[in-house]
């Protein structure tokens, strides 16, 4: 021990050699010579034993990998179903716990103005956690438009895009017998159906997302049953970017507006109405409407970058796909 | 009521705006317009800083004209006026030092997505650092999850994406968890808001039937943020997830995003279930224990890196130890060394992410220790500045890591139980070491002999380049507020305890 410490100090044998990489540039060169030998490996890895015994490893470790996953799956729903027994029973005993839900039920449509006391309470009493909450799906869509949007950068290298343009032209749903005609009578209803959702939020159950939700299906339906040229006529990236930037800024500003004059104790002007009726719920109806049109636009928007990597025409994918053809498999390369 | 009562809602509102409205710009009017307005966020939280000290106190505010109970609400005090601050200055450092590089690693069709991604980022930041419910912490943590993977996956690499994957599935894995925590907490107290919740709950644990429930509730919560956060046995994650993104990603990641997990926790454990219910559970006694083990294991793993990017990512498992270990102390003390460790690692970690890149681009754009020897001297700024970092990390006095683990000391001698100050002085003892050791060494490398065997010849870059002045810039803040942490860490410190004092 000593005779290391002392070899050490004097600089003659290194510890941590091993573990720590100093090696410079001509070792890096020495050690890729060697890896010629590694022909060897690859020459073994085509072995069939070889190929074998590294597929029976695998098989082993698979198995023990789906029991773990089994066992701790199980575990964590007995301890949670465990605690769960735990709990105690609604309202039972303790009158604080249900404190804040009987002043929603009770005093809900006075102070809110909708009928719908569950619109009430996420747009008005819990505003801020919903302006987070319709955020949440505007995030989505800008990640999935980072991730499947057509750019310079794509069609410079682009493998992965290959096969979502060629899609839209292999099977065009638009030619199918049914879907069109289908499509032409199902769609105004949920148009309609999806409209009277949004509208009447404050009202019945419903509201912004539910209504959102039905008018998107009903936008993918058209783009699916009539052709991706057709939607591409209205529905384009210029017009979804301008609706859901405006209904989301005019959502923040709103809100903003009205968590300022609750804050500092102003009057904010904003009529309740009379509950039951279409204009009531303060600020409810405009939100819900705003929230509609985030939620729709952007679930066509999913649809439309699954499809074929864009949102309306802003990609020139008629060039792009002829560029293509060109050199067939020439960048498959993965 | 003063106007800067109205501050922190402006930072979340301004930031929740910009988002839509950068995805409207082009791509260096979204960088001008991020700056601008990531300026004005950080005088709008210097204000709050400042206000909440002058008056001593700290302020609720109430989202809407509905009161506590029933509305949401903001709460402002000077600790959370301090890592606001912390946030907004890390965000506009990374943003104009990473710029450079922003505009090399993505197409130019995406810049202005990425800082609208970015911008949301921010609002969840600012929102996790004011709120003061314990759901639209929850809200805003699921904008920062999905926004994490957003500013990773736009590098568009194959290794960017699948890092972004497993973060992706690991994080939502932690939301999940974290979400049923609040569920059960909920059902249990029925109330979201941090302070009713601490009161229905410090009722309900006087019966001690109701202990089980609610231990159960924080510690799928803890478990559910150690993983957002990468406590050490879920650190595996970091090298990937931080090494492969943009600098700007990686520096935010790293110091912001993780912190800003922890500091939420923290939030609840302080404010919404109260110290005396987390002290029944040993909750705290494990978190010291994992905190330890992470900053050993941590940089063990960061030995063995093989690129510069992967060891800084794997410190930072280390650094999270240093903070789940303050807060497993559980003493004032510890809380308050653990919220110096959090602002210190950020302004440090930040810089080494923001300036490895630099180093590695005169290197011929590799990151592999032997190409980046004599790095330093073909870039003295970046090399400078890398090592600003380095030696706070090592904790070297004067900079930032050293009044940190200063302060993990004192905090452990405080506390008076004997085996735990061995623990911390020991523990703190090897990481030190471990880290000086992988630290000292590349800084050794960056500044020995430039290799001769380079292909391309050595040239140096100039200090002060006109197309360098951002990161010029930015570096130097960060490096006088590293400086500033260390030498004047009684300051800092003082605000700590004081905004601990208002916490509750």
């Amino acid at each position: 021990m000593k005779e290391l410490l002392r070899s050490w100090i004097e600089g003659e044998t290194d510890p941590l050699e091993d573990l720590l990489d100093t090696s410079t540039r001509e070792d890096q060169d020495r050690e890729a010579r060697k890896k010629i030998s590694q022909e060897k490996i690859h020459r073994l890895e085509k072995d069939p034993k070889v190929q074998e015994s590294v597929e029976r490893v695998r098989k082993r470790f698979r198995k023990i990998y789906l029991a773990v996953a089994i066992i701790s799956c199980i575990s964590l729903s007995c301890v949670l179903l465990y605690t769960i027994s735990l709990l105690p029973r609604y309202g039972a005993e303790n009158p604080r716990a249900t404190e804040v839900v009987s002043r929603y039920v009770e005093k809900g449509i006075e102070e809110t103005g909708a009928v719908n006391i569950v619109s009430g309470m996420i747009l008005d009493y819990r505003a801020f956690d919903t302006l987070g909450e319709s955020h949440v799906l505007f995030t989505a869509l800008i990640c999935v438009m980072i991730l499947l949007r057509i750019d310079r950068k794509n069609q410079r290298t682009g493998y992965e895009d290959y096969y979502t343009i060629r899609s839209d032209t292999y099977y065009d749903l638009s030619k199918d017998a049914i879907l069109p005609l289908i499509g032409r009578i199902l769609l105004p209803c949920i148009l309609l159906y999806g409209i009277y959702i949004l509208l009447n939020g404050q009202n019945s159950p419903g509201g912004g997302f539910s209504g959102g939700a039905v008018i998107g299906a009903g936008m993918i339906l058209f783009s699916a049953a009539f052709g991706m040229k057709t939607a591409d006529r209205f529905l384009t990236l210029k017009l979804c970017n301008m609706i859901t930037f405006v209904s989301l800024a005019f959502y923040a500003f709103a809100k903003g507006y009205v968590f300022f004059m609750g804050a500092n104790g102003l009057e904010s002007h904003i009529p309740k109405g009379t509950p039951g009726a279409i204009l009531s719920g303060g600020m409810i109806l405009p939100l819900d409407i705003a929230v509609g049109l985030v939620v729709s636009v952007t679930m066509f928007g999913f649809y439309s970058l699954f499809r074929r990597g864009s949102i309306g025409m802003d990609v020139d994918y008629e060039s792009f796909s002829s560029k293509r053809r060109k050199r067939p498999g020439g960048k498959k390369k993965s | 009521m003063n106007f800067i009562w109205n501050f922190p809602l402006f930072t979340v509102v301004l930031s929740l705006f910009s988002g839509p409205l950068c995805m409207m710009l082009k791509a260096k009017a979204a960088r001008n317009y991020t700056i601008a307005y990531e300026s004005v966020l950080t005088a709008m939280n210097a204000c709050v800083l400042g206000y909440t000290l002058k008056t001593g106190s700290s302020f609720t505010y109430p989202m809407g004209e509905f009161p506590a109970p029933w509305g949401n609400e903001i709460r402002a005090g000077s600790l959370e006026a301090l890592i606001a601050l912390l946030f907004s200055v890390v965000l506009l450092c990374s943003v104009t030092a990473g710029y450079h590089f922003i505009r090399k690693d993505m197409d130019e069709s995406k810049i202005n997505l990425y800082f609208s991604v970015l911008n949301l980022m921010t609002a969840a930041l600012m929102a996790m650092a004011w709120t003061n419910d314990v759901f639209t912490g929850y809200v805003f943590l699921e904008i920062m999850t999905l926004t994490s993977c957003g500013i990773l996956i736009v590098r568009e690499i194959g290794r960017t994406t699948l890092a972004a994957v497993r973060y992706m599935i690991l994080n939502l894995m932690g939301s999940g968890l974290f979400l049923m925590g609040i569920v059960l907490l909920y059902d249990i107290s029925g109330h979201l808001l941090m302070i009713p919740m601490r009161e229905s709950l410090t009722e309900i644990v006087r019966d001690p039937a109701a202990v089980p429930a609610i231990s159960m509730a924080i510690g799928i919560m803890t478990i559910g943020i150690s993983i957002k956060s990468g406590l050490f046995p879920f650190y595996f994650w970091m090298p990937d997830t931080y090494g492969w993104a943009t600098p700007t990603s990686g520096a935010v990641l790293s110091a912001l995003v993780s912190k800003s997990y922890i500091f939420l926790l923290f939030k609840i454990y302080y404010r919404a279930i109260g110290i005396h219910v987390i002290e029944k559970t040993p909750i705290f006694q494990i978190l010291f224990v994992l905190g330890i083990c992470g900053m050993v294991v941590g940089s063990i793993s960061a030995m063995h890196a093989s690129t510069v990017n992967r060891m800084i990512a794997f410190s930072s498992a280390a650094q999270i130890g240093y903070i789940y270990m303050g807060i497993g102390l559980g003493t004032v003390a510890g809380f308050a060394a653990a919220m110096f460790q959090i602002l210190a690692h950020a302004l440090t970690k930040s810089l080494l992410f923001l300036t490895a890149p630099y180093l590695a681009e005169v290197s011929g754009d590799s990151l592999k220790f032997h190409a980046l020897q004599g790095s330093a001297r073909r870039d003295p700024l970046a090399g400078t500045l890398f090592s600003v970092g380095a030696l706070s990390m090592v904790g070297i006095p004067v900079f930032a890591g050293f009044s940190a683990k200063l302060m993990f000391g004192q905090a452990a001698v405080l506390g008076g139980i004997h085996w735990r100050i061995l623990t911390v002085l020991a523990a703190l003892g090897v990481s030190s070491l471990l880290n000086a050791l992988y630290f000292i060494r590349t800084l050794i490398r960056i500044y020995s002999d430039p290799d001769q065997s380079m292909k391309e010849p050595a040239r140096k870059r100039p200090i002060l380049d006109k197309s360098r002045i951002g990161f010029f810039l930015a570096g130097e803040v960060l490096t006088l507020l590293n400086v500033f942490l260390g030498l004047f860490s009684w300051m800092i410190s003082d605000v700590i305890y004081k905004g601990l004092g208002m916490f509750l």
